[in-house]
């Protein structure tokens, strides 16, 4: 009986002859790294979403005056250097000699201090930044001035947030930052590829040949960003099934995002490596909407806080312990900003007995509305509270939906029972470990969903913005986490992190919060 | 025969307009937010607010149906609210993938399930028979997705003789076109197979029982000659518009196929409009699916007379 490993060498060798084994001819020409991403990229304009993979494909081919490395220092980037005046109230900051855009065009003041703008009037960080704002000029095309109204301690932090700015030219800058860009030039170290581009399929970068890196190693967003690859492909495949089959087959060479339970099987593949490319990760926030009965009163929502049980939610959306921890913090575990004052270690285990005891006090019978996406990582958290909740005596209405339709319904201020709702949950990450970013603190005008309004809050929150010292500031820390367990503005679930893999000829992955595909490697 | 198809597609105006209306309604009167979507996750509920303005979301219901209604008119589908590509050079630009797969999937399907059918039906009763209708049966019932994994695992991941994923495009070469073509075509194929040898067996069986059929046995005619010209000539109707329907249930029915063999397809696309609630994309593309749908209903309908002359139709 001829046996299958006779035949397999005859049936290569046929097809290698007939032209049909052609895989990886574009590969010898070029070196192309062939990516799949957590998401489609639907959007090009960093400003006009906050979609994390219009952040990845930002920093693919913009530059940042400021980049935060892996221990979330900022540190210079498109700035060669600056200086501070004595009072804390002008920064001085001179760019780096040689930086060009992907036209050729030398990038000048006029195009950073565009950038700037258009990114202060969408960003949480810009905006802050703005409103102490005096003055932003250009001393010339390689030096500008940021003049302030008051002491900030967060300008450098401010231009070096994961969310921009993004340094584009003057005539794309000047966009009204409610309309998308139509012209894709930045000076980062990959050009965007914009003939190539298949929404929904494949988006290419090549290398930009013209890029001057830092002299300093790569670290998070900072340092030098090398392009070792002449060619970046992002090819979005929807099943996970098929992206670890591809990944297996060495069609493809990183996966950004591969869901917790096929881990094991690519960890099996000596040709396959697996690692945490962001060590921050995710954190998981459930929000209560504090406009309408039962969580308009205090003590309900601090039921919530004593209610949860962070490990059920982590065991129950990611799985393996190994990726996940509990966090006894309203900010970010991990990060400068990470604090349990106020009691925030009761979120990690549940306390049922204290839980009803403020039910008993102050719910009334309302119904609660809890969206539950069926097609998120936030899913099964919706599935847990509903069932705490209902443990609790809690009439819980429990509403399947897609995610698109709980984004869309959380911005409706319509009582629960109108088209409106009571409880979400999401997650959300580095930006989680500033008050100024973080999307569940705010507790004023810009207060997200769930329209908390706490004067302390925002008190607290500029001040912390301004503040200086990094002990004072830490002690507003402190008191503002206190007001928040207070007040009950939202419950923290747990942080976790997302497993990369790549294939073992793939190296120079930098770690770090934000995915960018420079001093990567492919032999 | 030119006057009833040109009366036949005066028809189809109606059915668009119809169509049209009720694509707009359906997906407007849902709960959905492309404002929201495209904003992202972190975004304020102003912002949010400025986007809808912008893309005239804000506009009563009415006033964005007819101006979506008088743009069609004037052949603009209008533009995905998401990458701003207009809609038909989306179209466009994943067209070749679907119909390259449609095509390829329905010819495997007529090549294998044509003479399934006849060979059963010449068979009748035997093991034969029964073997046909149990591959028919099991092609029918294997998911397209359970098969499509089935077939990666065996001849990608084991045997390593084609791609897991993607399409390239012919232009690129044929020989990797064809590659990049088999698993689809294989997975999606079976269910066509078994249903064209289904449809062919029973109208074989039929058409074998007549008298004409009776009467060239007597004349002396061999099997072959019986079969495929008398047989199967005049069991063809039910076929063809078997073929035809298929062909039309292909075009919009690849969307588990192109998503698990990662082809940027038009059904991937109209499904990734759905999912982001892309409303211009969603209107155009069914809205060119309908057409599509109508004109292959027609196409088979004027065929008919091309296998059987007794047909005619009235202007």
């Amino acid at each position: 009986m001829i046996s299958y490993k006779c035949v397999r060498p005859i049936l290569a060798a046929a097809l290698l002859t007939s032209g049909l084994a052609s895989t990886g001819a574009v590969a010898q020409e070029q070196s192309v790294l062939r990516v799949v991403p957590y998401a489609d990229l639907r959007n090009l304009d960093p400003v006009w979403t906050t979609a994390i993979i219009t952040r990845h494909h930002a920093y693919m081919i913009y530059d940042t005056l400021f980049g935060l490395n892996e221990q979330l220092e900022p540190q210079p980037q498109m700035v060669a250097d600056y200086e501070v005046s004595e009072d804390g109230l002008t920064y001085t900051f001179n760019l780096r000699e040689g930086l060009t855009f992907h036209d050729g065009a030398p990038v000048t003041t006029a195009d950073v201090i565009a950038s700037i703008k258009r990114w202060e009037a969408r960003d949480n960080a810009g905006g802050a930044l703005a409103e102490v704002t005096e003055s932003l000029t250009a001393v010339d095309d390689d030096t500008f001035e940021l003049t302030l109204n008051t002491p900030y301690g967060l300008v450098l932090e401010s231009f070096s947030a994961l969310t921009g700015p993004f340094i584009m030219p003057e005539s794309v800058a000047s966009t009204d930052p409610f309309e998308q860009v139509q012209s894709h030039i930045g000076s980062g170290p990959f050009v965007f590829n914009e003939e190539e581009w298949v929404p929904g399929n494949k988006v290419v970068y090549d290398k930009f040949e013209d890029y001057v890196p830092r002299e300093e190693a790569p670290s998070g967003a900072a340092g030098g960003k090398i392009a070792k690859v002449d060619r970046v492909e992002w090819l979005y495949l929807p099943d996970p099934g098929t992206a670890m089959s591809a990944l297996l087959n060495n069609e493809v060479d990183y996966w950004e995002a591969p869901p917790v339970d096929l881990v094991p099987v690519m960890e099996a593949d000596p040709n396959v490596s697996v690692d945490v490319q962001d060590p921050f990760g995710l954190i998981v926030l459930l929000r209560p909407n504090h406009l309408y009965p039962p969580f308009d009163k205090k003590e309900v929502r601090q039921a919530l806080a004593y209610m949860v049980d962070q490990s059920e939610y982590m065991t129950a959306m990611v799985g393996d312990p190994k990726y996940w921890q509990t966090c006894p913090s309203v900010m970010m575990c991990g990060t400068p900003t990470e604090t349990s004052a106020g009691g925030a270690e009761r979120m990690v285990t549940s306390d049922m007995a204290k839980a009803q005891e403020l039910i008993d006090q102050a719910y009334d019978g309302e119904t609660v509305v809890v969206m539950h996406p069926t097609d998120h990582p936030s899913g099964p958290a919706a599935l847990i509270t509903a069932a705490k909740l209902r443990e609790l005596g809690v009439k819980v209405e429990l509403q399947a939906m897609d995610w698109a339709t709980l984004t869309s319904r959380r911005a409706s201020k319509n009582p629960p029972n109108e088209g409106g709702w009571s409880i979400f949950h999401t997650r959300t990450g580095l930006g989680a470990a500033s008050p100024i970013e973080h999307s569940g603190v705010a507790a004023g005008e810009t207060a997200w969903f769930g329209w908390p309004e706490n004067e302390k809050i925002e008190e607290l929150r500029i001040a912390w913005g301004r503040e200086a010292d990094a002990e004072k500031r830490k002690a507003i820390m402190d008191e503002l986490s206190a007001e928040i367990m207070d007040y009950g503005s939202f419950v923290m679930l747990g942080q976790y992190q997302m497993p990369s893999a790549w294939r073992a000829n793939v190296s120079g992955v930098v770690k770090g919060p934000i995915l960018g595909f420079w001093n990567i490697e492919k032999q | 025969m030119l006057a009833y198809a040109v009366r036949r597609l005066i028809a189809t105006i109606p059915v668009l307009f119809i169509v049209a209306v009720l694509i707009f309604m359906l997906l407007h009167l849902g709960p959905n937010d492309p404002a929201a979507v495209i904003a992202g996750d972190f975004a304020q509920p102003e912002h949010i607010e400025r986007i809808r303005q912008q893309l005239g979301l804000d506009q009563p219901l009415y006033a964005q149906f007819f101006d979506w209604i008088w743009r069609v008119l004037q052949g603009d589908l209008g533009a995905s609210i998401y990458n701003q590509q207009p809609v038909l050079n989306l179209v466009l630009q994943r067209a070749e993938p679907t119909i390259a797969l449609t095509l390829s999937t329905i010819s495997f399907a007529v090549i294998v399930g044509i003479p399934m059918g006849v060979l059963a039906a010449w068979k009748a009763g035997s093991i034969v028979d029964r073997v046909v209708m149990v591959l028919a049966v099991t092609g029918f019932s294997l998911p397209v997705f359970v098969l499509g994994y089935i077939l990666v695992y065996v001849f990608a991941l084991n045997l390593q003789l084609l791609p897991v994923q993607g399409y390239v495009s012919y232009k690129d070469g044929l020989v990797p076109f064809f590659r990049s073509l088999v698993l689809p075509t294989l997975s999606l194929g079976m269910i066509y197979v078994a249903l064209i040898a289904r449809m062919t067996r029973a109208s074989v069986i039929e058409v074998l029982n007549q008298d004409y059929i009776r009467t060239a046995r007597a004349k002396g005619l061999s099997t072959p000659p019986i079969l495929l010209i008398h047989a199967l000539k005049n069991a063809a109707i039910p076929i063809v518009t078997t073929i035809g329907l298929g062909i039309a249930l292909l075009i919009s029915g690849v969307v588990v196929t192109e998503t698990v063999f990662a082809i940027p397809g038009v059904g991937r696309l109209t499904v990734d409009a759905i999912v982001r609630k892309d409303y211009p994309v969603i209107q155009g593309v069914l809205l060119i699916f309908t057409v599509v749908y109508v004109l292959l209903n027609l196409l088979v309908d004027l065929s008919y007379s091309l296998f059987d002359p007794r047909i005619r139709y009235q202007g």
